[in-house]
């Protein structure tokens, strides 16, 4: 079914809003660690914002998300403040986890984001679990989990198929396949083919271009509806690319830059801008603004970030955050 | 009081939890109909239902996993491990998850749940289903580990443990299973951190938790023959650990010996040691402080073999003759 069509132009313009803060983000963030005004590590989404998106997109305010380590997308698309995600990359206490999580682990709670696991396919078996949870809670909502093709691979996620499959759970399975896990490409070390084996569990599996919005609106729409009305697992392998390195140190020696600037030619974000533009919901002088109005506010960001950094948590403060009482040993 | 198994204890606390809770799901490896792998779940998927007693396939990790997403959405989980031996397959679910939601987020979720599992050598099943892993979990705050000794103490720590709102490891050696002892008839609780004095004494302090308590006591019945008085403290919570009740017996006796069942290289003992020597106890010491551990060896098969590599109650005999020295002879 076309979920997408049925979408008011306000609906249209704010997928397109979130793709352009994502795209934005991230490219701000990349020139930040490059001039070392971020420390640590990060995983960087740009060329993945049709996922970001469409994903939270075409849930609702209620279904959980839970991104992987490459998550500050999900995190935008599912409403969070990049004021607070810029802030906890900065490691002050006005960070999203007051400094406590990083960059793999943006939890936004009041947007129904439980936040990444930094272990690849760690949140994959704790989805399952939450939407264990929610069926039993007779909620109609959903939990979507994102994998990569590299945690495809990994026993857990192949345990939790199963699991999600004869608990009967409404868990959406977002696997978004960037074609490489860090160096290892997926050609070389994916054996057969991700939906196949993932619908062997006889879970509904779908292959959609994981690049353009509209597809995986439409996608997320109906795995959605299905999860909620059977509550049962559904499966959905997102094809996309990723267009830096797996994180800031990766020189990306195992591809050339001519495959590089093929996957940049199928720029989901331009994409969708034409999309806009041919269907005469956005003008060309409109896309500017929107373009100019998402570089502000990150920008805005970047400036309450570095203003509030110096706000960190004491050693004290952070003990009182191991166990969920407040004891420290 | 009424006189019950430690397995009947351990049984009545998951029984009562879920009468009382809501929210409490017991989650397991044939603990339905099978009455569970040392029948210790009997009656309970007579009683709840398979709405409230969730068996799973053979996937130890995916459900451990699964259960702290249940935990994360407000469920509380106990969760059944058949042998001591598998958390292994548990540990990226319980170290790198359970251990550190709360942490990463800052406070924004937490994760209440518990794993309970049966541990230790002595029946026959050799180097793979005998082990004592505890030790594996002590090194990572976030998470509690408790070992109790008696029905009384099993029961009343199961209960609180599924109250606690932080995760909680909690070990049943299987050679108590079928130990009996006194239980309260009314409802009780023993706090998760308090250890207990188990018996009296002067001259030294034997220190111990789970099973080696019994074997501490029925040494402490032998060395009174000899004019020996010793004072048995069982642990009962590893961590958080009970460190005033160490100090000041050790203050009192100015001996301690530390007696427990697994490898003792790496074990817990040294930790014990430490709280010692770190206090003011350490300047009341009349002998160096030891400990009495397993061998360093996986549990072999032979059933002779088997008996030697753990604490007996003639090893802690002759280890506090030793360490009373010359002002015993």
């Amino acid at each position: 079914m076309n979920y997408f069509e049925k979408t008011n132009d306000e609906k249209k313009i704010r997928l397109y809003e979130i793709m352009l803060t994502s795209r934005y983000f991230e490219e701000k963030v990349n020139e930040m660690f490059m001039k070392g005004l971020i420390h640590g590590t990060t995983h960087l989404g740009l060329g993945q914002e049709a996922g970001h998106a469409a994903l939270s997109g075409a849930l609702c305010k209620e279904d959980w998300i839970l991104p992987t380590h490459r998550g500050h997308g999900h995190f935008i698309g599912k409403g969070g403040s990049v004021y607070s995600m810029m802030a906890e990359l900065l490691a002050g206490s006005y960070g999203i986890d007051k400094g406590l999580g990083g960059s793999m682990h943006m939890t936004d709670v009041k947007n129904f984001n439980m936040g990444s696991s930094g272990v690849v396919a760690g949140a994959v078996p704790i989805a399952v679990g939450m939407a264990f949870a929610m069926k039993k809670q007779s909620k109609d909502n959903v939990v979507a989990v994102c994998l990569g093709d590299g945690a495809f691979n990994q026993g857990m996620t192949q345990e939790s198929l199963n699991l999600a499959r004869v608990w009967e759970v409404p868990v959406v399975f977002f696997c978004e396949n960037n074609l490489y896990g860090m160096s290892a490409p997926a050609s070389k070390f994916v054996a057969g083919d991700i939906t196949k084996r993932a619908g062997s569990y006889d879970i509904r599996a779908v292959k959609i271009d994981g690049n353009d919005v509209i597809e995986v609106y439409n996608a997320v729409s109906e795995a959605r509806e299905y999860a909620v009305s059977e509550k049962m697992p559904y499966f959905i392998e997102s094809k996309t690319y990723r267009w830096l390195g797996h994180s800031k140190s990766d020189l990306r020696k195992y591809r050339t830059r001519e495959e590089e600037e093929y996957y940049k030619n199928l720029c989901p974000v331009k994409r969708y801008e034409e999309y806009l533009l041919n269907s005469g919901i956005l003008t060309e002088k409109e896309i500017q603004v929107y373009h100019e109005k998402a570089q502000q506010e990150i920008l805005d960001a970047v400036s309450f970030a570095e203003k509030t950094r110096g706000n960190i948590l004491t050693l004290e403060e952070a003990k009182k955050y191991v166990y969920s009482g407040g004891e420290d040993r | 009081m009424k006189i019950m198994t430690y397995a009947e204890a351990v049984r009545e606390a998951i029984r009562e939890e879920l009468l009382s809770d809501e929210s409490v799901y017991f989650i397991g490896e044939d603990i339905g109909l099978y009455g569970g792998c040392f029948g210790l779940s009997r009656g309970l998927w007579e009683e709840f239902g398979e709405e409230r007693i969730i068996e799973t396939p053979i996937t130890e990790g995916a459900f451990t996993s699964a259960a702290v997403g249940m935990a994360l959405m407000g469920l509380r989980p106990i969760v059944e491990i058949m042998f001591g031996d598998f958390v292994s397959l548990t540990v990226d679910a319980m170290v790198d998850h359970a251990a550190k939601y709360h942490f990463m987020s800052a406070g924004q979720v937490k994760v209440p749940m518990v794993l309970r599992t049966p541990f230790g050598s002595g029946t026959g099943a050799a180097a793979q289903h005998s082990q004592s892993l505890e030790a594996m979990y002590l090194n990572t705050p976030g998470l509690k580990v408790i070992m109790p000794s008696s029905p009384r103490d099993a029961k009343g720590l199961l209960r609180s443990a599924v109250r606690d709102d932080s995760p909680v490891l909690f070990f049943e050696n299987k050679l108590l299973y079928r130990t009996s002892g006194e239980v309260p008839e009314e409802e009780y609780f023993i706090p998760i951190g308090k250890g207990d004095i188990k018996r009296e004494g002067s001259d030294i302090t034997l220190i111990s938790y789970s099973r080696m308590v019994n074997v501490c006591l029925e040494a402490a019945e032998e060395l009174e023959k000899e004019g020996l008085s010793c004072e048995v403290l069982d642990l009962r919570t590893l961590r958080p650990l009970d460190t005033e009740l160490i100090i000041n017996s050790v203050k009192k006796t100015g001996r301690a010996l530390i007696v427990y069942e697994a490898p003792m290289f790496g074990g817990f003992g040294g930790e014990i040691v430490s709280v010692i020597n770190d206090s003011e106890a350490f300047y009341y010491l009349d002998s160096p402080v030891k400990r009495l551990g397993g061998e360093e060896m996986p549990v072999p098969y032979n059933p002779n073999l088997e008996k030697e590599i753990v604490p007996t109650v003639g090893k802690v005999c002759g280890e506090v003759r030793k360490m009373m020295g010359e002002s015993y002879e």
